[in-house]
This record gives C-alpha cells, structure tokens and sequence, in this order.
C-alpha cells in the first residue's frame, strides 16, 4: 500500500478521512514498512466498513491486516444496534472463533530433550490433526445441542479438562445466548466426526520454549520465565463454524442488508430477526470451538502424562480471534454496549478491565500471537491505551507474504522437515505439501508485527517463544 | 496470476481450470465453451486445492442439487455442496457432471474416499466466498466462473 494514499497522524497511526458513503473514518496502526507491504484492498476493505450502518468511532486496522472477505483480515469495527447497528458474517469469518490457547507446563527446556521425540510421536498419535482427521468423540444430536451451548464448560462436565481451566479462557469458556436450534442440520453433520480435532491450513499444536522475556514484572505475573516449556494450540470451530459461516453469509446475500454494491460486506442490522438468528447460531460455533480446544488440551495433558510425568498442563490463557463480542465500550464519553466484531484480531483488555479474572486484574489480559513453525510466537499483554485506540484489541498473527501455490514452487514439504529437524524442530505431519504451503518463508515477519503492537501501544510484549515440536494440522 | 495446469483442448473450444492468488487463502476458475463446463472446471480447481487431481480414482458417485437467486450465486452454493459432500463423506472428487436449468443444478460428483497417505491432503476448503467471484461469458464466448476458497 502506498503510504501517500493515508493521512500520516503519528509514526503508527494512519488515517483514511471519510468520503462519499463512509460514516466514520479508517484507522490503520501500523509502522511505515508494514504499511508499504500491506496489500491496496485493505485500505479498500476499510473504507467500505466505515459505510456500514451504526459502526461507531472508526474502521480498524490492526498491523498484521491483510485481504480479506468485505472485512480485512485484521479488522476490527463495533457497532451500536440502537443506532441501526449490524452484524455480518464476513466480519467474523468462516472459522468462528478460531483462536490460540497456551499452556504452562512445569517443565524447563532441559528437561524436555530427552523425551522431545517420543512426546512429538504422542501428540501426533493422540490429537488428530490435518485435512479430513476424525475424533474419538461421537456426539448425540442432545450432547451436539448440549456442547453448542455449553462450550468449554460443557467439555469440563465431561471430564476433559479442569473448572480453573475456565478463569483462564475468554467468557469463561461459553458464549452465552447460543441457539443450536439457528445451527443448521449441515452444520451439525458436518461436526459429527470432528470434536477434538485440530484441523488444517496454520493450524498447529506447538510445544514452545521460552525464548526471550521483554517485560519482566508481566512475565512473572503471567507465570513465564526464560527456557519453560509451553504448549500452544491454534485451531476453531472446524467444519462446524465453516458451515455456519458458508450458511448465513447466503443468507445474508439474499437477505440481509448491502450497503454498498460489494456482496462481500452483506449484513444484517442486529435487531433484525436474521441478525439474531446469525448470534445464536455464531454464539453456538463459538462454543464448539472452545469445546473443541479444551478437549484438545484434555489430550494433550494426557500424552505429557504418559511420557513426562512431572508435567503440568495449566492454562496461560485462550483467546479467540475471528469474533463478535458484546462489550462495553466508551463512545464520546459515555459507556455503550457495542457489538464488537474482531476478525483476525485479538481482544486485549488493558489492567483493570472488569471482564478480566481476579488473578490478571492488575497485569491485564494476554494476548496470543501465532507465528509459523519454523519461526516464534509472541505473547503480549493489553494495555490500557488500547481501549482509545481500537476498543482494546491488537493482531493475531503474521499474515502470508505469499500465495500457497507459489509456496509450493520454492519448497520441498520433505526438506523443509529435515531442515527444521536440523535446527532443532520436530515436524509431525500427514501432508508434505501441506507442509511447503506453510513454508515459514511464505509468511511475514511476526515480529515486525508483535513490535508494532507493542509501539501502537496496542499491547506490550511478553515473551517470543520458539517452537521446538509442531503437530502440523 | 498462474496456471496450474494447461487448458485441455477439444477442437476449437479450450476448457481448464486455475487457481489465483487472494491474500492468506486461494482462488479457483474454471472455464470452458458452456457455463456448464465453466461449473466443473471450477469444481475441478477445488480438488485441487485439497490434492492432487490426478491421484483421485472414479470410484463412487454422488449427486447434488442446488439453487440460488442469480448464477453467480449459484457457482458458491455449487462449490460448497461439493465442500460439504467432502466434509461429511470423507472424499475427494475428480469427475463432475451438471445439468444447469435457471438458477438450478444437479451435479453429479465421482471421486473415492479419501486416502490421506496417496492423496497428501495440503488443506481443508472451509467454504467457497463471494470475494472475486465472477461468471462471466468473455468476448471469445469461453465462460469463466471463479471465487476465492477460504481455507
């Protein structure tokens, strides 16, 4: 993107003034090289967010954005249903609620060479991962209904994980107000060999060290110091939220509302009955994705105790990025309940967010940010600058630099494997080509991104982890 | 833009298929002399996002029918029936068939089950999106129908 084309307010706040149809303006928070390497249809994609009824203060771009579906990749944007507020399913995306999760683990790097390979071996046994993978799990049409309304807590009274897990994970592990009933019976087929699974694409579940700690007082109220051992866990609302996505951006083409001629920003005003047909049924996806990583962590605990006993799994934190959100949020002085939808893009609550548990109160909430398997992940923490800047929200990840075909050009699945096992990373995946479209090469440079967070002051960074196993999905 | 793989050629008229770059995810076209044609060649180009067309056998068929307010629309719901019948059934298709009326179809989907080892399955099609899509009859009458994939 060329930077002449935004209005330069700071080193890392760039502006797109309202025109023609837009409402409010276009905010991208980014430093001047990440703008250049952004592609033109973000500043397109914002400009026609901030057209859309309701929306309230600006259009968001966080630093990692990229092209997307009506909404860009990264995009953040809230919207007021008292004053024609919508909900559209191209800003939540077709992975709803699809995340990252990470774990302590009591164990320090030291300890986990002598049993790397046999815990990468287990893992890859024991949590299905990749392009068609089923799950031990078979689900009743009641427990699917059941499940779609309860969530993490749901899989919790089932016996896959433990109650503290639930402080640790965005709305205590359930979206309140599902309706499985907005779910279609596609949908719920769809899902009937996939609970438990870790799907594919930048999916991955990650065994990380500890790198680098940058802020010493938030890493220790985090739990994290140098050379531990965490484990992350990036997937969604497998096919579930796909049909859900695919079922009502149909409907909301057919519909909804078009503000603008793009069929890609169709919508539906919240008060509107399939506007709250598409919260149930997204609440409801929502909850099966955080089913979906609890019962994963409930897997994963279970290999680690079979091979390291010493371990123990507890929860940093889960955080979901392709979401809508009820929060409060303060508009021209005055506290409203906003509508917040984030795609691509992470919720981060500064210090002293009522929404926060008792334990992160004064720290603020982590915030996760997946990188490739062959590079680092970053944890940061929110800041309480944030909720001026975007409604308290920061990335998700890096984004591709590069197509998956060409990926696919420039590596070799096999070598890319024998060349991270070189340097120290275990690769465990049913699919080399898929392995070369992930290529590390193939994405940008998360770290650019993490430190663009950090001096937006969108969020601080913690610690950079780095992996050391991946169970590639 | 790049193609995958040559256009085949029948007579005078060219019927292939292509992906196309949209940022973290991928784009399919097909194109051909009929709409119709245009329709499979699309669905061709799914496959081939998940595997390799040429490693999936004809086994076992499966219809489809699907409908939609105009025939572009009717291209995303064609594309996510084939994602569907993949889902659920766990296979990969690499022979489609339709019959178009309006702003119907029914397809006709032969492929087999999936063979995760034979096929090296690269990455699961979550749905077929409205961004870029475009089914459109070009100046040289070949019919183009392309949208982007998420995955």
């Amino acid at each position: 993107m060329d930077p002449q084309s935004l209005i330069r307010r700071s080193d890392f706040e760039w502006w797109i003034e309202p025109t023609g149809q837009m409402r409010v303006p276009g905010i991208i928070y980014a430093g001047q090289q990440l703008i250049e390497g952004m592609d033109e249809k973000v500043r397109e994609q914002l400009a026609n967010v901030a057209t859309l009824p309701g929306i309230q203060r600006a259009a968001y771009a966080m630093p990692d954005a990229h092209w997307g579906y009506g909404f860009p990749i990264g995009g953040v944007a809230a919207f007021d249903p008292d004053e024609g507020g919508v909900i559209s399913a191209g800003g939540v995306g077709f992975d709803i609620s699809c995340g990252v999760r990470t774990l302590h683990t009591a164990l320090k790097s030291d300890q986990l060479e002598s049993c790397k390979t046999e815990l990468a071996e287990a893992l890859f046994q024991s949590v299905p991962a990749g392009v068609g993978s089923t799950g031990a799990i078979k689900l009743s049409e009641h427990e699917m209904d059941e499940m779609l309304c309860g969530g993490a807590q749901w899989a919790i009274s089932r016996g896959y994980g433990k109650p503290e897990d639930l402080e640790r994970t965005e709305e205590k592990g359930r979206a309140v107000d599902a309706k499985p009933e907005c779910v279609s019976h596609e949908a719920k087929k769809r899902q009937a060999r996939e609970m438990g699974t870790l799907g594919s694409g930048n999916h991955y579940l990650e065994i990380q060290r500890v790198a680098q700690l940058f802020d010493l007082v938030t890493a220790a109220a985090f739990g994290l110091r140098e050379n531990d051992i965490v484990v992350s866990i990036h997937c969604g609302s497998r096919g579930l939220g796909h049909q859900v996505g695919t079922d009502y951006l149909k409907a909301m083409v057919v519909e909804g509302y078009l503000p603008i001629p793009d069929r890609e920003l169709a919508c539906a005003p919240i008060h509107s009955e399939l506007g709250q047909r598409y919260l149930g049924a997204m609440r409801a996806a929502t909850n099966c994705a955080l089913a979906n990583r609890q019962i994963i962590t409930h897997l994963v605990r279970s290999a680690f105790a079979e091979i390291v006993p010493a371990a123990d799994l507890t929860l940093l934190y889960d955080v979901s990025h392709n979401t809508c959100k009820i929060e409060r949020h303060s508009v021209d002085g005055a506290a409203r309940e906003l509508f917040v939808h984030r795609k691509g893009a992470t919720r981060s609550f500064g210090p002293g967010n009522p929404d926060l548990p008792p334990s992160l109160q004064t720290v603020g909430q982590p915030v996760l940010i997946g990188g490739t398997m062959g590079t680092e992940s970053y944890v940061l923490v929110g800041m309480a600058e944030g909720e001026k800047l975007a409604f308290s929200s920061a990335c998700h990840g890096a984004g591709r630099s590069m197509s998956r075909t060409q990926a696919t050009k420039l590596w070799r699945g096999r070598e890319l494997v024998d060349e991270l096992r070189k340097r120290g990373v275990l690769i465990r995946t049913r699919s080399y080509r898929g392995v070369a479209e992930e290529a590390p090469g193939a994405y940008k440079d998360v770290g650019a991104v993490a430190e663009a967070a950090e001096q937006t002051k969108l969020a601080r960074r913690v610690a950079r982890l780095v992996p050391l196993v991946c169970i590639k999905g | 833009m790049h193609s995958t793989t040559p256009a085949t050629s029948d007579g005078d008229s060219k019927m292939g298929w292509e992906h196309f770059a949209h940022g973290s995810d991928i784009g399919v076209r097909g194109f051909g002399p009929l709409l119709e044609t245009a329709f499979e060649q699309a669905a061709l180009a799914l496959t081939a996002v998940v595997s390799d067309v040429s490693s999936v056998e004809q086994v076992e068929s499966v219809e489809v029918r699907c409908d939609a307010p105009d025939t572009e629309l009717l291209l995303v719901s064609w594309l996510n029936s084939v994602i569907y019948e993949m889902a659920v059934r766990g296979m990969l298709f690499s022979k489609f068939g339709i019959v178009l009326s309006g702003c119907s179809l029914v397809g006709r989907l032969t492929g087999e089950q999936v063979d995760p080892d034979r096929h090296q399955l690269a990455v699961e099609a979550k749905g077929a999106t409205v961004t870029s899509l475009k089914v459109a009859r070009g100046q040289d009458g070949q019919w183009v129908a392309q949208c982007v994939i998420d995955v």
